[in-house]
């Protein structure tokens, strides 16, 4: 790889204008598709590998191979700028850089599964950046790039965005559908799948701003150059949002497979103020943090899987040798007591049963049955217990904490002030229910 | 991101909003809205954006003029309201002031931040200041973690914050 590729526009001037990404060499890659049958533009997306960039690392060209083609029913493409999951902030990146690029990617995956209107959905607080797309899709629209006969090819897009209120399970697609629809954002059972029971009861595909970012790119230069790029596995480029106790937070990108190590060393950096790297949360706050020693393993799907975690959505968080991982793990689980949708009861009781322990925990009012409680609603809440992966997303933290750094609780715990059950203020009565068979 | 550049909120009274009735302008934009949507009940989160981006708050009489365009019943646009964050329940200040007190933030001192609004403005998460200027909230993840720490006040992103910076962007505030 020579150069960004998804970046490439990062500190242009007007990056953001038409013309810019024209000059560029922007919407070549919309005129190639559109002399092709969707069916080979899929095929070309299939030969690239390229697997979703929101978190679950799906092959994009394989989910569009899904939406049937003999229905009569309309089809929709939904882009999920829903960016929601903490540590995570690059979509937002490619919306405030390259507004267009995201748009050519919708628009050539519209045609490629035959729809005719396509939605933004982004999350409430990025107000700027919804306008900002507001502009390019307007600006898109007078050169005939959206509407109903794009570049005089008769295929007609409409691309809508629609503006979340605050929920992150609305990143997670069924939620994001139901959203759209004017509903609360809760997840639905799956199967059906949304490529043949999706938004409005139509076939429907979900794809995240980065993965429909990379679709402009494989397409003008083919599937099997993408596939090129990273691993064999996990192909092309990707964008790490790096966050915490580094001295230069923010997004790069790379080839799949460049060790987390390179990442934060070099373009961050290093860690912040000389100290020491005591682990990191390799993919966003819902993937398995790591212990400092991990810091070498290559960033693509399959290696951080076998390191014990998951790529996720790129997004890392570095903490240093300061960080109590206890206070850590409270934060993090605050995080999804707050946004379990409240449907499964595993997820909804499990992530508050959590906080109120490991906040006693850190509070000095630990018990020494504790661990072994948060381990069991580790198990309870995760693998299918619940509709959508959320369950999962507060499990794999309490794991992995406890896993890498149980000490930390241990102490914690023998260290606590010797006072009665009794006398607890927050709640332990609540974890000592029999459906956890104790 | 741009100190002092955030309008305020409009902010209607509870009077104001008691009941309510859409003005042609309203209308108009609603109209524009149901065309991106197939049904009606999917132009229900728009509508209610346009609600609170014109009275600054979402009241009953507001969820009740909502479900009589859409066809929705109120307790069910209630349920919608309720479920997400975004959509204020009670009048706010006219600045809303959101602290993301997620990990990333936390990690940069998000609650040093934190301690110095609640001690200069004098009130708690929750709370807004009697005169109705600032309203502060603590929120989950902004999703601009690469520069944090970070408030969201109204439609803005204030980033890289430190107490200077954060005293400087409340005088601007304050003085407008």
């Amino acid at each position: 790889m020579s150069g960004p590729i998804l970046l490439r526009a990062r500190g242009v001037e007007n990056s953001r204008s038409l013309s810019t990404y024209r000059r560029l060499g922007g919407y070549s890659a919309l005129e190639k598709a559109l002399a092709m049958t969707p069916a080979e533009v899929i095929e070309e997306v299939k030969v690239s590998g390229v697997r979703g960039r929101g978190g679950a690392g799906f092959p994009a060209g394989v989910k569009w191979g899904f939406v049937p083609k003999d229905t009569s029913k309309p089809k929709y493409m939904i882009c999920n700028a829903d960016e929601s999951e903490p540590g995570t902030f690059k979509d937002r990146e490619l919306i405030l850089v390259d507004p267009h690029m995201v748009l050519e990617g919708i628009t050539i995956a519209s045609y490629a599964i035959g729809a005719a209107t396509a939605y933004i959905y982004i999350r409430g607080e990025f107000v700027r950046e919804a306008e900002i797309l507001a502009e390019a899709i307007a600006e898109a629209r007078k050169s005939h790039l959206l509407g109903r006969n794009i570049l005089g090819r008769g295929y007609g897009l409409e691309i809508h965005i629609h503006r979340g209120a605050g929920a992150y399970i609305c990143g997670e697609e069924t939620a994001l559908i139901e959203s759209i629809e004017g509903k609360r954002g809760q997840p639905r059972l799956k199967p059906p799948f949304p490529a043949v029971v999706g938004v409005f009861d139509c076939p429907t595909v979900v794809n995240n701003v980065e993965t429909l970012a990379c679709v402009p790119h494989i397409i003008e230069h083919g599937g099997a150059w993408f596939a090129k790029i990273g691993t064999e596995r996990s192909t092309g480029t990707k964008l790490f949002c790096v966050s915490g106790h580094v001295e230069r937070p923010g997004v790069y990108e790379a080839p799949m497979g460049t060790p987390f190590r390179e990442i934060i060393e070099g373009p961050c950096g290093g860690m912040r103020e000389g100290k020491v790297l005591k682990a990191f949360i390799p993919g966003g706050s819902s993937a398995p943090v790591l212990p400092a020693e991990k810091v070498d393993t290559p960033a693509d799907f399959d290696s951080v899987a076998q390191a014990g975690s998951m790529l996720g959505s790129g997004g890392v968080i570095v903490m240093d040798e300061t960080v109590d991982m206890v206070w850590a793990l409270e934060n993090l689980l605050v995080f999804y007591a707050h946004e379990s949708c409240g449907q499964c009861s595993p997820c909804r009781e499990g992530s508050d049963w959590a906080v109120d322990i490991v906040r006693r925990i850190r509070r000095g009012q630990g018990q020494d049955r504790d661990i072994e409680t948060l381990r069991r609603i580790a198990r309870f809440a995760s693998q299918g217990m619940t509709i959508c992966p959320l369950g999962d997303a507060f499990c794999g933290p309490i794991a992995s904490f406890l896993d890498h750094f149980g000490h930390e609780f241990e102490e914690a715990i023998s260290k606590a002030s010797p006072v009665s059950s009794k006398a607890l203020p927050i709640l332990p009565v609540r974890s000592d229910r029999s459906l956890f068979g104790m | 991101m741009n100190e002092a550049a955030t309008a305020p909120l409009i902010v209607a009274s509870t009077d104001e909003v008691a009941t309510v009735d859409f003005d042609t302008s309203m209308e108009s934009q609603i109209e524009k809205i149901l065309e991106r949507y197939p049904n009606k009940g999917a132009a229900l989160l728009p509508v209610l954006w346009l609600c609170q981006d014109r009275w600054g708050w979402v009241s009953s009489g507001i969820m009740e003029a909502v479900g009589r365009r859409l066809d929705l019943s109120p307790a069910f646009i209630e349920g919608v309201v309720s479920f997400y964050t975004m959509y204020q329940r009670r009048p706010p200040g006219k600045y809303l002031l959101q602290v993301c007190t997620t990990l990333s933030c936390q990690l940069c001192k998000t609650a040093e931040l934190v301690d110095h609004l609640k001690r200069r403005l004098g009130i708690d998460f929750g709370e807004t200041t009697p005169e109705g200027l600032f309203t502060l909230v603590d929120v989950q993840c902004l999703g601009a973690c690469g520069e944090a720490p970070v408030i969201q006040i109204n439609s803005d992103y204030y980033t890289e914050l430190t107490i200077e910076k954060l005293d400087r962007v409340l005088d601007g505030l304050a003085g407008q």
